[in-house]
Parts: structure tokens; sequence; C-alpha cells
């Protein structure tokens, strides 16, 4: 294994290994010092140990470098304690502290701030995660939902130069859920410091992440930007019902008569339900491959809205009857899964170069 | 009523109980925030030294400090030999005493409290800039606030209505180491039994008032 040892580096760069009983974690990993990296795979792939790896909450071999910050390197005997590390954490559970008033939490965390609080201001922190009615409650007088955010704020407000968030939905209950979410995207959009998000849910990923780390048995089996990850075929993101690629897209047209809006992407589009943003803004819309037909010739005239023109450029049998196909839509650089029968694979004659119509029989669409 | 024998009995017994209880909560506190979070296997030892002196008879424990302390015991000639005199029969012999024998009424709600606690809130803590002595006082301590009410009042109560241990190194000298128990003993032995039975009430009214206090703090410590 090469030493990594570009500290002045702007990212994280980590060679970092655990073994406890009947687990094992071995991790060499680089990641980009922006945007949401979603560390995810199933519950025991060695997600939250790494995360905990990272804040020094437990002790592993190996080096870590952040921001060009040393935080561990075992060759040179420095291992930086957790509180002296300028980071972040969002835990799974509600983590306020249960003696101290929601505006005491904040403030917890700023008196021990790790930079100026210029770089944070308070009420910036928390107009963001929308708390200032909450300020003067007990943590034990809020709903799951309200003590996350007040926790992520609390994070914030200790001006990290990372901010690590332990799968923060994973307690909270579905409407819970879409109560934190919408904050999680003003996060993402509105933070310069990168943050390390790991979960087990692929449509909290899809909707929120830029990078995705896919971690299996303690290791890491793929990296990179989340799109590219999503449109492969031979990872087992492809698998599940949930396989499906995200598109980034502009608002392009607003059809206010039959409440859609057109999201244009490279020299393609797709109509969705109408959405409450300007034309211009940025949109993600994640199709799955489940919901993606094809066609050799233009369908006539059908109730489908989308209908892409794409070029077949991979296949893969996944099962004994299904066929996962990688697509690029048009002429430009945007993939989509489609998943079909090995029947039809057949009886259409499906193989890379072919150019087909994808029918898109639905798109969800986030932030 | 009260004598003046009596009334210095008293006075020795809320001295001796009040400084007891401040050198049990000063020793206690890191014995039991040690045992609550360690993974030694110095654990179970150490617990069970602290809870000895909950199943010895009191005159055991007072009779080795007095062969440890007195002139020929080791710890006796260390201290002579500092020029700090022997423990027996003085009022440092009895705070002595009464700390090691309260010792585990003080450390086991404390251990409890701090266990209860978990290791959350204090990774929390520690991931928002506090270091360890910062935890312990902005976190540990606030959340363990009902641990160090009960632990101090039953070092205190403890204290006050010790016996064996008092008698078997202090020896009863009046204004010195003549405590309301070892009062009370006397009286009944010099059978001043209406002297003996004003004492004894007021104990166990105090007794009672002390227990009355703890059960209600228990009643509404569940958490707001």
């Amino acid at each position: 294994m090469p030493t990594l040892a570009p500290p002045d580096s702007h990212g994280i760069v980590c060679a970092l290994s655990v073994e406890r009983s009947g687990f094992r974690l071995d991790v060499e990993l680089q990641i980009r010092g922006q945007g949401i990296t979603a560390l995810f795979g199933a519950s025991g792939a060695g997600k939250t140990s790494l995360l905990r790896l990272i804040a020094g909450l437990e002790r592993g071999r190996g080096s870590l470098y952040v921001l060009g910050e040393c935080w561990q390197d075992d060759a040179k005997r420095i291992f930086v304690p957790v509180h002296r590390r300028a980071l972040g954490y969002v835990f799974q559970e509600a983590s306020l502290f249960p003696h101290l008033s929601v505006r005491e939490n904040l403030g917890y965390a700023q008196k021990r701030r790790h930079s100026e609080p210029a770089s944070v201001p308070f009420e910036g922190v928390v107009d963001l995660l929308g708390i200032a009615p909450l300020l003067a409650r007990m943590p034990a007088n809020l709903s799951g939902g309200e003590r996350q955010r007040a926790a992520i704020a609390r994070a914030l407000l200790a001006t990290p130069r990372l901010l690590l968030m332990d799968e923060p939905l994973a307690a909270l209950d579905a409407a819970r859920k879409a109560d934190v979410l919408p904050y999680l995207e003003r996060l993402r959009a509105e933070l310069s410091i990168p943050i390390l998000y790991v979960s087990h849910a692929l449509d909290e990923v899809a909707r929120l992440a830029d990078n995705l780390v896919l971690l299996q048995h303690g290791s890491v089996v793929a990296a990179g930007p989340l799109g590219d990850l999503l449109s492969r075929l031979d990872l087992p993101l492809a698998v599940g019902e949930q396989a499906g690629v995200v598109i980034e897209a502009r608002v392009a047209v607003h059809d206010a008569q039959h409440a859609l809006t057109r999201l244009d992407f490279g020299d393609s589009s797709l109509w969705v339900s109408a959405l409450n943003q300007p034309i211009g803004a940025r949109s993600r819309a994640r199709v799955l491959a489940r919901d993606v037909s094809l066609a050799l010739s233009p369908p006539g005239p059908s109730s489908i809205l989308n209908v892409l023109s794409a070029r077949i450029t991979e296949l893969r049998d996944q099962g004994p009857d299904r066929v996962n196909v990688r697509l690029l839509v048009g002429s430009g650089e945007a993939p989509l899964l489609a998943r079909v029968t090995r029947r039809s694979r057949d009886e259409l004659g499906l193989r890379p170069g072919l150019t087909v119509y994808a029918l898109v029989k639905s798109v969800s669409v986030t932030a | 009523m009260l004598s003046a024998a009596d009334a210095s009995a008293v006075r020795l017994t809320l001295e001796l109980a009040s400084l007891t209880t401040a050198l049990l909560l000063l020793l206690g506190t890191p014995i039991a925030w040690w045992l609550a979070r360690t993974t030694s296997r110095w654990k179970g030892p150490i617990a069970a030294g602290v809870a000895l002196p909950l199943v010895l008879p009191p005159t055991v424990l007072g009779f080795y400090l007095l062969l440890l302390c007195g002139p020929n015991g080791a710890i006796g000639r260390l201290s002579a030999a500092l020029g700090l005199g022997t423990l027996p029969f003085t009022f440092g012999g009895l705070v002595v005493g009464s700390t090691l024998y309260s010792l585990p009424f003080v450390v086991q709600p404390l251990q409890n409290s701090f266990e209860a606690i978990g290791a959350r809130p204090l990774e929390v803590a520690a991931t928002l800039g506090a270091g360890p002595w910062d935890r312990f006082f902005t976190v540990a301590v606030p959340l363990a606030r009902k641990g160090f009410i009960t632990a101090a009042i039953l070092g205190f109560a403890h204290t006050v209505g010790e016996f064996g241990v008092v008698l078997m190194i202090g020896g009863g000298i009046p204004n010195k180491t003549r405590v309301l128990s070892v009062a009370i003993y006397e009286h009944v032995e010099a059978l001043e039994y209406s002297d003996a039975q004003f004492l004894a009430a007021g104990l166990v009214a105090f007794s009672f008032l002390v227990l009355l206090a703890l059960y209600s703090l228990r009643a509404d410590s569940r958490p707001s």
C-alpha cells in the first residue's frame, strides 16, 4: 500500500484500519473537500465505524489528513484528540444535552468553537435550520425532527471544517424525515465545508449526495461522483428495486395549465410535476431503472410524457429473467438505466451501440 | 433538656458528618467515575473493596484502623514520623474512620448515575470541543446531579448514625470524640434513660426527615 502523504491537499485523505472481534475495517480513501459525500452500505458495512475513526471517537491504525491538517499519523505518532479536531458531528439519535435548553445547547458549541464566530453567525444558523421558535425549549419537549435540526445547528456553531453526519434521519419516521430533508438540502447549497454523510437509504443518498463511497464488509467497493456510481452495472447499487440514476438538470419551462415543469439536461428534457422553482434553477431528477422501458421506434400516441432517444452502452444480466441496460441519453453524456426482461432483450436484439427510445414512466424530483 | 456535654456531642456529630461528607464526595467522585467507565480487570476487586464496609461489622473496621494507625501500626509510625501524631482517640481519627466506613454509600449512587449517563453525551461534548475536565464538569456532573444529592445525604446521615467505628477509634472522649451515638450509649450504661431518650428520639426524627427528603427527591427525579 503506498503511503498517502499529500497533507497539503484540499480534501480528506485517509488510510485507516481497525479490527474488532469478528469485524475488520480497512479503508483507503481520498474524498473531495467540498459537497456531500455519502458513505453508503448495508448495516455492518463499517460506515459508522469509519465515521467514528475520522472523528477520533475511536482509535484505529493509520493516517488521516483533513484539508491539509494532520489528525492522525501513526508513523509520526500523531493522534489529535476529538475535542481538538475542528469537526461537527451529528449523531443518529437525539444527542442534545437534556439539562440544557436549545439555546444553551447552541451556546455550548459556540463557546468552544474552533474558529472565529464571524464565520458562522448564530442567527444565520438558526435561520438556516428554522429553529428560532425552539430556542427557549428543553430538548425533552421537542419532536424528533426538531431535535435533529437543533443538533445540526449546534454542530455548525462549533465552526467545523468538516461536518460528519451519522444517519441523521434514520431514527425518524417518514413524516419527520420529510421535515428535515429540505434543511439538509439547504445545508448542501449554503455550506462551503465538506460533509460526510452516513446512510443506508439509497433514496436519501440520491437526493443529497454529490459523491458516493460504497462500503461493503469493511472495505471500499467503489468511490466517485454519485451519478457515475449510480449508473454502473457492476456495483451492488444496480441490484435492488432502488437501482436508478440521478440527472442534474435545469428548470426550463413551466406549463401552468397542466401543472408540469420541463427540466432540460444536455440536448434532452423531462416533464415532471410542477416545481416551485424559478426558470434556470438547478434540479436533480431521479429515474429508477424499473420505471424505464425500451422501444426500437418512437411510440405512437401514448400517455407516456417522457420519451428519450438514447444509445445503449452496456447490458448485464440481473437475476434469471431480468437485464439491466445502461444508456446515454441524446448526444450527451447523461446516463440512464433501464431494467427489461431477457426475453425483451432477445426479441428487440438489444446490444451495445444500438439507439433506442427510452420510455420513462416516472421521475422523482429532488431540490 | 440538653446538657452542655450533650450539646457538645451534637455539635461534634454535625462537624464530623459535614467534614466527612465533604471528604467522601472528594474521594468518592473519582472512584465512582473510574468504576463507571473503566474496563480494567481491577474494576471487580476495587468495587468489592469499596463495598466491604457494607457487610463488615463496624467493629472490625475500627479494630484494624486502630491497629494500623496506632503507635505500632504502619500508618501510625508514618504519621508520627511526619510529626502528625497518631490518629486513634482524636477527631481526625473519627473523620478517617467514618470516611472509610461510609464510602460505599457515596460511591454507589454516584457510580450508578455516572453509568446511567452513558458514553454518548460525553462523546457529543468532545465533538463540540470540550476537553476531558470540561466534559466532566459541564456534562457528567450536571447529568449526575441527583446522584450527588443522594450520595451527600446518605453519606451525611450514615455518618451521624455511626457507632461501632467511632467507638473503637474515638473512644468517647468528651468534646473531642464523644459523638451522639456514643453519648446515647453512655447514658444508657449510666441508666440515664431520659437523657438517652431525648437524644435517641432526636436521631429517629432526624433520620426519618433525611429519608423522607431522599425519597421525595427520587419521586420527582424522572427526567423533565
